[in-house]
């Protein structure tokens, strides 16, 4: 069997997106296309405002994520934490549906086994963690309000690297920044299997007022698919020289 | 799990009862013991009155998966490498059915606490004693992980240091599952993340060096240098300090080498020097034997005095006869 490669978008904001599409539905269609969408909400201390609040549950809720609201202290654990935690999720999906398919029935989910054989179902979902290819674009918030927590931010991207660089399977790492300098989104750094690149081309200042958390994830579940069809464009080429040289 | 039910999981009030969905046994909560990143765990009263820790997990499957270390290290024989697993379950509270699983109530004190009321001199036997269990944790193929001070309690009759939280136990070869920043060799700069035997002997001497030195320190823009700087210069380590360098370096392959070499820091020191020895309570000892030998040098003065005397005086009686 041909394990596949898990797809997730990992969003680092402190919420209050104020312009373009609603990230929330942006989620979902990101959800629809495979790609699961994980919020980290990075607050200063005391100031959790419940708006922000729903608005990085009900991304991950629509996206088919993880979420976790996090002083800018603790974020570093946290990034690799939910990772895993998103990358077990994502998992544990695919093998409820598959449960579904093989038994034909809508309630043979996971959490209606027995502990005894969720146990043994569970080997497995940690088993494929340990060894799947992963593709994991991360989005970083670059508004006014996460100035002082980039640096941080810088940290944990590349704690995140070390947590993931020690699993068997491969790693692709793409970084988009919003707003960027021109547009809502910027890419920061193509797709590249080394995330600790980042520490040298990763900015220091931010672009200014609005954060346009919807746009960014439209754009960044683009270049997930635009990514696939590229390689496939790649392949045909491939083939046609075959074909021509002959 | 969301926020609000996380808070509600997090305070059931005494005396709960929590029934088993599939194995049907009551447990009746007494207190909470603690608060991790991935689950509370409470203090349980079974109908028989027996005593034992339940674990409700945030997330059903990080129970699941930490119940499969459980079962694995039950599995081993005659060797105790963690608490008895004694039953796993779901139990449905409120609309939500919530996974589970019990365990052995390991009765002790925290390891900083036992180390700051009892003394340091305890360092060098919490130190054997858990080296021995990682390296019958290690030759099983596991690595523990998330090893830090939170995890540890000493169980008294007989005094013995043990793990109550075995949740970051990984397959060696694969990437450590939970960790704590400062036990973490790789949040220093000190290797990689990959479960292996070195990764719980880095974090063993963070323990030690924890207890010993009484705190953390926070890492700065070089944390290798400065940890190392740190080992070899800080007096409240100073019997360990070479045994520490070589493990965070990770010179030690396995725990039984770093075990060797702990147990033979008490021979190195008395051999070095007996003065640097006595830096904690026993000092008034030392005046004492000095004392001691004070008056030895007296008496012996005073006995070669008398025998001179006395053979002067057989002398002078020789001679007037």
């Amino acid at each position: 069997m041909k394990k596949g490669t898990l797809k997730q978008m990992l969003v680092i904001t402190d919420g209050g997106s104020n312009t373009g599409e609603d990230p929330v539905a942006m989620a979902a269609l990101a959800k629809e296309q495979g790609i699961s969408v994980n919020v980290i909400g990075v607050m200063e201390e005391d100031t959790i405002d419940e708006q922000s609040t729903n608005e990085i549950e009900g991304i991950a809720m629509s996206g088919g994520g993880v979420s976790q609201i996090v002083y800018v202290k603790q974020l570093s654990q946290t990034v690799q934490m939910v990772t895993r935690q998103a990358m077990t999720q994502t998992l544990q999906g695919v093998v409820n549906k598959e449960l579904q398919q093989i038994l034909g029935s809508s309630n043979s989910r996971l959490e209606e086994l027995s502990p005894e054989k969720r146990g043994e179902i569970m080997e497995v979902v940690d088993e494929l963690g340990e060894t799947v290819d992963l593709e994991i674009l991360i989005l970083v918030d670059m508004s006014g309000s996460m100035k002082n927590k980039l640096p941080t931010v810088k940290e944990s991207l590349l704690d995140l690297s070390l947590s993931l660089n020690a699993r068997m399977g491969h790693n692709q790492f793409s970084i988009f920044l919003f707003p960027g300098k021109k547009k809502d989104v910027e890419k920061l750094m193509d797709w590249n299997p080394r995330l600790e690149s980042l520490s040298t081309i990763f900015p220091k200042l931010t672009a200014g007022g609005i954060t346009p958390t919807g746009p960014a994830i439209k754009e960044a579940t683009h270049y997930f698919t635009k990514k696939r069809s590229l390689r496939g464009l790649l392949k045909n080429n491939e083939q046609y020289i075959e074909e021509s040289g002959m | 799990m969301n926020n609000t039910l996380k808070n509600q999981v997090c305070n059931l009030s005494p005396g709960t009862e929590i029934q088993g969905k599939w194995h049907h046994v009551h447990y009746k909560i007494l207190e909470k013991l603690g608060v991790g990143a991935t689950g509370v765990v409470y203090l349980v009263q079974l109908v028989n009155g027996t005593l034992a820790a339940l674990k409700i997990s945030f997330s059903n499957m990080s129970v699941t998966a930490e119940v499969n270390v459980l079962k694995k290290l039950s599995q081993v024989k005659d060797k105790v490498l963690g608490p008895r697993l004694l039953d796993v379950d779901d139990w449905s509270y409120g609309s939500h059915a919530l996974s589970f699983y019990v365990m052995e109530y390991v009765k002790g004190q925290p390891l900083l606490s036992f180390i700051s009321t009892r003394g340091t001199e305890w360092l060098q036997v919490f130190a054997s004693q858990l080296l021995t269990d990682l390296e019958n944790l290690h030759e099983e193929g596991w690595v523990f992980g998330d090893l830090k001070p939170e995890n540890l309690v000493v169980t008294s009759n007989p005094v013995k240091v043990r793990w109550i939280d075995v949740g970051g136990t990984t397959l060696q070869g694969r990437s450590i599952k939970e960790f704590t920043d400062f036990y973490d060799r790789a949040h220093w700069g000190l290797g990689s993340r990959k479960a292996e035997p070195t990764y719980d002997l880095f974090a063993v001497s963070m323990v030690l060096i924890h207890a010993a030195y009484g705190k953390r320190i926070n890492k700065t823009d070089k944390p290798a240098e400065q940890l190392k700087q740190f080992i070899l210069t800080t007096k409240q380590l100073e019997p360990f300090g070479d045994v520490l360098y070589q493990a965070v370096t990770g010179k030690y392959k396995s725990a039984k080498e770093m075990k060797t070499e702990v147990l033979s820091v008490e021979k190195r020191r008395g051999a070095k020097s007996k003065g640097t020895k006595p830096q904690n309570v026993r000092q008034p000892s030392a005046p004492r034997v000095k004392v001691k030998k004070k008056r030895s040098h007296v008496l012996e003065t005073l006995l070669l005095c008398t025998s001179v005397m006395l053979i002067y005086i057989l002398y002078l009686f020789i001679q007037v006869l």
